[in-house]
This record gives C-alpha cells, sequence and structure tokens, in this order.
C-alpha cells in the first residue's frame, strides 16, 4: 500500500505531520506494509493535508485528513474519500502548465521529474543558440509574473548581447506579497522545474551562476531547494557540464532576513551583494548591470518554472493559451476569508467573480464579499461591481487595479476598509527602504493623515488624495509608487468608512 | 540554537566560514544569529576587517533587516502574520489576544523570558489563515489556544 501525503509547509501547518505519524502507528499495528511516500501540494489547501492512496484506477484522495481519520484508511468506505484526485472538480478545470507535476511527484525524484517530461525542456534547449533560445521565449509571450510583466525574452535578449565576463541569473523568490505562495508551492513541491527553468536562462544568455534570493520566512523552500540543488549536480544537471553539453551552470540559494523591500528587483541585488536593501535607481538596468555589476537576469519564480514547458511543448503550444497580449496560464492564488482557497492554474481571462464565487466558493465566514484585494499589499481593493473584471494586465490596469502576482485576498463585509488603507500606509512605512522621500516620509504622513480622517476630519481626504499622488509619481520604486492603490481603491469604494457621506450630509 | 557565550575565535571562524561566497555578508550574519540567536555587537567589528568596510557599514547593514536581533530572544519565538490575508480571518483579533495574555507588546519578550512574540509579513500560508509559528513550527487557521498548546509542547 503506497500512500503519498504532501510536505508543502501549508500541509505541515495543517497537521500533515501528525498524519503521518498516525499512518505509521496503524501501519504497525495491523502489519500492513504501508509506504509512505511525500509529493508537494495538488493546492486545493481547504482540504490540506490531502493524503491519497495509490490504486489500480489511480490515486484516491482523501482530506482534510486528521490522525483520527487515518485508521479508517486500512478499511473500506472513508467518511472522507473524494474520489480520484485527478477527477476533482478543482483538478479537471484546471490548465496546469507550470504546475504540472507540483503534488503529483516526490521533489527529490529527478526520475519521477523526467517521466513527467522533465529536463526535455532543457535538452532542447542544449541544441539551440543562445539567440534560438531569446527567440523562443519572446515567441511564447512569457511575460513577468512577479506583477510588471515585462516580456521575458526581451529581458533575456538584453542580457545575452551584453559583453561581460560574467552574467548572472537571479531568481527573485523573495515572495512577501500576502496572498501568494505560488513561488513557496512550486519550491517545496517541485523544485527541478525551477532548476531547469534557471539552467535554460542561463545556457541562453551565457550566465554560468545563477541565485536563487529567497526568504527567511519560507524555511522550508529553502531546505527543499538546497537538496534539490544538491541532487541535480550529483546527476550532471548542474556543473561544469550540464547533461554533458559542456556548458556550465551553477546555483546557489541565498535567504534574505525579512525585509519586504528585497522583492524590488534593485533592492534585491544589493541585498545579495551584502548591502542594505536599498533601491537603486533606474538607469542602468539590471540586465546591463545587474548583480555584483554584471549583466544579470532577474526572473520571477513563476516566470523561470514556465520556461521548461515552454522549451518542451514550444513556445506556440504555450502561446495559444491566455487573451489579448496576457498569453499562457496564470497561477490563480485564492485566499484569505474564502472558502475553497489554493492554487488554480488557468489561461487568462477568467472573471473575478467566477474565481471568487466559483472557485473560491464566496468567504470562509459565509458573509457577502466586500472586497477583493489583488496583487499583494500594493495592489488595489476590488468590489462586487468589478467582478466581470477578465484576469490579465491590461484588464486589470482599465481599472486602476493590478494582477501583481496574482494574489487574491478575499474580504467579507466586517472589513474595516479605513482600517485596511491605514494598515497599507503603516505597512509602506515600516518596510521602506529610506532611498526616496516620497515613500519614506509619505508613508508615515499617510498613516497620521488617516488617523485624523478616522477621528472624523473629512477635510484631511483631499489631503489624502495628494499625498497618494505625491507617492505614486514621486516614488522610486514600487513600494511607495503603489502603496497608494489599496489607500485610493478604497477610498473611491468605501467613501462613507472615510467620513465622505457623512461631510456631504452636514 | 546553542545560545552559548561568543568567543572571538568561534566568531571568527563562522565569518571566515562565509568568506568563499559572493557577497558574504548575509550569509554570515545569518550564520552569527544561527549559533547565537542573535549577532553579537562584538562581531560587528571583526566583520569589518575581515570584509574591508566600516564598522558603521556592518550595522547598517544588520540594522536594515528585521531579522537580525542586537540580543538573543526568548527561549520560545512566537510569529503572528500581520498580512492582509490573515488580517481578513481574524489576525489582529488573535495577535490583541497573545499580546493582552502575555502582558507585552509587538517585539517584547515575557519577563521571565521564556516567550518572545514577533510581528510577520507574510508565511506563504494565506489560503489557511490566520497564520503563525513557534519556533520552527508553522500553524496554519491559528487560534490562541493552538498557539498556547504549540508553546506548551515546545517548552
Amino acid at each position: 500500500m503506497k500512500i503519498w501525503v504532501p510536505m508543502d509547509s501549508a500541509a505541515k501547518a495543517l497537521g500533515s505531520e501528525e498524519v503521518v505519524a498516525a499512518i505509521r502507528a496503524e501501519a504497525a499495528k495491523r502489519g500492513v506494509e504501508a509506504e509512505i511516500a511525500r509529493n508537494g501540494s495538488r493546492g486545493m489547501i481547504w482540504l490540506e493535508p490531502l493524503v491519497e492512496v495509490e490504486t489500480p484506477e489511480g490515486r484516491m484522495a482523501f482530506g482534510p485528513m486528521t490522525p483520527e481519520d487515518v485508521s479508517a484508511l486500512f478499511e473500506d468506505g472513508h467518511e472522507k474519500a473524494l474520489g480520484l484526485t485527478e477527477e476533482l472538480d478543482w483538478m479537471k478545470r484546471q490548465t496546469r502548465l507550470t504546475f504540472a507535476r507540483c503534488g503529483i511527484i516526490d521533489p527529490f525524484s529527478l526520475e519521477q521529474y523526467e517521466a513527467l517530461g522533465g529536463l526535455a525542456g532543457l535538452r532542447r534547449a542544449l541544441d539551440m543558440t543562445g539567440e534560438q533560445i531569446t527567440d523562443e521565449v519572446k515567441l511564447s509571450g512569457l511575460r513577468g509574473r512577479g506583477g510588471a510583466g515585462f516580456p521575458t525574452g526581451i529581458k533575456w535578449d538584453t542580457v545575452r548581447m551584453a559583453h561581460a565576463d560574467r552574467k548572472y541569473i537571479v531568481c527573485n523568490a523573495d515572495e512577501g506579497d500576502s496572498g501568494t505562495f505560488a513561488d513557496r508551492m512550486i519550491m517545496e513541491g517541485d523544485p527541478f522545474c525551477l532548476i531547469e527553468g534557471m539552467t535554460i536562462a542561463g545556457i541562453g544568455c551565457g550566465a554560468t551562476k545563477g541565485f536563487v534570493y529567497t526568504r527567511s520566512e519560507y524555511p522550508d523552500a529553502v531546505a527543499v531547494m538546497r537538496r534539490a540543488i544538491e541532487i541535480a549536480r550529483a546527476a550532471g544537471v548542474l556543473g561544469p557540464d550540464v547533461l554533458g553539453s559542456g556548458k556550465a551552470f551553477e546555483l546557489e540559494v541565498r535567504v534574505g532576513a525579512g525585509a519586504y523591500v528585497c522583492g524590488e528587483e534593485t533592492s534585491l541585488l544589493n541585498s545579495l551583494e551584502g548591502k542594505r536593501g536599498v533601491v537603486r535607481a533606474k538607469p542602468p538596468l539590471p540586465a546591463l548591470e545587474g548583480a555584483f555589476g554584471k549583466p544579470t537576469v532577474v526572473n520571477n519564480v513563476i516566470s523561470l518554472a514556465t520556461v521548461p514547458v515552454i522549451f518542451e511543448k514550444g513556445a506556440e503550444f504555450y502561446a495559444n493559451f491566455g487573451l489579448g497580449r496576457s498569453k499562457g496560464t496564470i497561477p490563480l492564488q485564492i485566499a484569505g476569508n474564502v472558502r475553497h482557497g489554493g492554487l488554480f492554474e488557468t489561461a487568462f481571462g477568467m472573471k473575478l467573480g467566477q474565481i471568487v464565487e466559483d472557485l473560491g466558493g464566496g468567504t470562509a465566514s459565509g458573509r457577502a464579499v466586500k472586497a477583493v484585494q489583488v496583487g499583494g499589499p500594493l495592489g488595489a481593493y476590488l468590489g462586487t461591481d468589478q467582478f466581470d473584471t477578465p484576469f490579465g494586465y491590461e484588464e486589470f490596469d482599465g481599472e486602476g487595479a493590478l494582477i501583481g502576482h496574482a494574489g487574491l485576498v478575499v474580504f467579507d463585509d466586517t472589513a474595516d476598509m479605513l482600517g485596511m488603507a491605514r494598515f497599507a500606509m503603516e505597512f509602506c512605512a515600516v518596510e521602506s527602504c529610506g532611498k526616496c522621500t516620497p515613500c519614506r516620509i509619505g508613508a508615515v504622513r499617510g498613516v497620521e493623515t488617516l488617523d485624523r480622517i478616522a477621528a472624523g476630519d473629512a477635510e484631511a481626504v483631499p489631503l489624502l488624495t495628494d499625498l497618494c499622488e505625491t507617492m505614486k509619481d514621486g516614488s522610486l520604486c514600487a513600494l511607495g509608487g503603489f502603496t497608494p492603490y489599496p489607500v485610493m481603491s478604497a477610498l473611491r469604494l468605501f467613501p462613507e468608512e472615510f467620513g465622505a457621506v457623512r461631510e456631504a450630509a452636514e | 540554537m546553542r545560545h552559548s557565550k561568543p568567543t572571538a575565535d568561534e566568531i571568527q571562524a563562522l565569518i571566515d566560514g562565509q568568506m568563499h561566497l559572493e557577497g558574504p555578508l548575509l550569509p554570515i550574519l545569518h550564520a552569527l544569529q544561527e549559533a547565537y540567536d542573535h549577532v553579537p555587537e562584538a562581531a560587528l567589528g571583526m566583520i569589518a576587517e575581515t570584509l574591508n568596510l566600516t564598522k558603521a557599514e556592518v550595522h547598517g547593514v544588520m540594522s536594515f533587516y528585521h531579522d537580525f536581533r542586537k540580543a538573543p530572544a526568548g527561549r520560545h519565538v512566537v510569529k503572528i502574520c500581520r498580512a492582509e490575508a490573515c488580517q481578513s480571518m481574524g489576525a489582529n483579533a488573535l495577535s490583541d489576544a497573545v499580546l493582552e495574555k502575555l502582558g507585552i507588546g509587538w517585539g517584547g519578550t515575557t519577563p521571565d523570558g521564556s516567550v518572545t512574540v514577533e510581528a510577520v509579513y507574510c508565511l506563504g500560508l494565506c489560503a489557511c489563515a490566520p497564520a503563525a509559528m513557534v519556533d520552527d513550527r508553522l500553524i496554519a487557521r491559528a487560534d490562541a489556544a493552538r498557539l498556547e498548546k504549540a508553546l506548551e509542547g515546545a517548552a
């Protein structure tokens, strides 16, 4: 009997290790041989810990499991039996390209990785020239999944054409946005996919060294990535002779130290170099002067982890999914006060309301949805009257919002929107790197101004609007520049909570 | 965590252990904090000397990052997520209850030195919020009772 139990940190936080211990004890008691295999998460977080039992028909799912539910696993008719995992509605409705293997394979098994298409992309890339590689990425239409949406192929091409004695591939795995966990899930569930994507980037751009810069808040992801890199090195996927091609590529994991702003690429590069994580002015672009002053590709985890499937199945295959200029798929992360939270990978274009109501099943509390914050702490709040907006870069921009890293945080009608706006400013003040004045000072003044509004001073509302404009136009990076998104959208959607209605009545 | 009293030789060995890396300062600070649960003041000058920086520069880097402590934390560290997804599921009420029960504020340590409570902004458990961490153990759908139980288990 083979039983799969996820080692994803969300599953662990919901008790998967206790379930593993219970399975071992129960198997021993019954004298049954039970092989426990570990996988990543399938992304149905509300069903975690999701245990799967291998049968001749396929993997049967059970969840959410507790230690008390374990003994019935060894008998017929479990009350938490969900049927075949692949046949679950949530799984069937997805287009899993980037997350094709996540939750299915043992994250440390290169053999299982290869059996499901892994390394095919890298093998193909090794037979291509650098220019053919960057052209393939351009043709796929892949845009930066960290939030900015910059075409990945163009960035790679800039680095490829730059002349330098050393170049770097830096993976931005500093996933600090609330509501996002796709990077963590892929690093914990399919680390070889990221390793392969970074290696293709290295071969294409002529870089021989890569860094995965991730967070100290993700100790499991750090440990999994480090071990997977060792395994890949021992198997010759990484090292001086990548898969016998004579080309070299090395990888190293670096851990941040709790600074949100280091998710901004230039701040990340400073941190990597051992400096304060202060934002750099651009130009020079990191593609020309990045890590240690050398040409550097800085890409998000999901951008890089999507590269293998593009090379395995071809750029056109990938580009055929999506909507307008938002090509391919996007791993939606549905979070917050939601019944069915988790990761759902689908082509761009799904409507916001469908994501929240249909996939997410509405709020966890059962109350009405008040607002959805999309794109992390710097993303706008959207109201239910914006639920027709299709999920795409340009479509959200048209709503004065952004998709960011595709995290959605649902709030029910008890949410205090003035409080959330204040929190956005407070967070910006705590996390500001201090380099530019609109962000460093503006965020502090923003908190004070919102406190005035909360105390009933409606005259402070125009001041807040003015301050947000200054921060938006004058900040050096997205931290100060985008903090106005949640603040102003909260004000726009719920003016009565900012005292505007009271003012009108007076 | 060893929590032993750092000696100059030990500190230097920890620094030297990271010197093969490009940009070794953050890995050095992490190594020291892992060994001593804080970055000892005595280490700053030694790091500066080794990396050919000023002590002020090293202090500047260390103080920029929330993770690095000047003094050891309590025997157990509770981190409670304050970010939006956790707030949508009642993280504010949770942290208020925990801090009030312990009689401390954010970043504070109980007088007996047993527990430090720190704010954290996102543990990546946003679909099973609110999230917390007791020492190295992640807790999803956290409530005050579960945190208390985890603390008892850790003691």
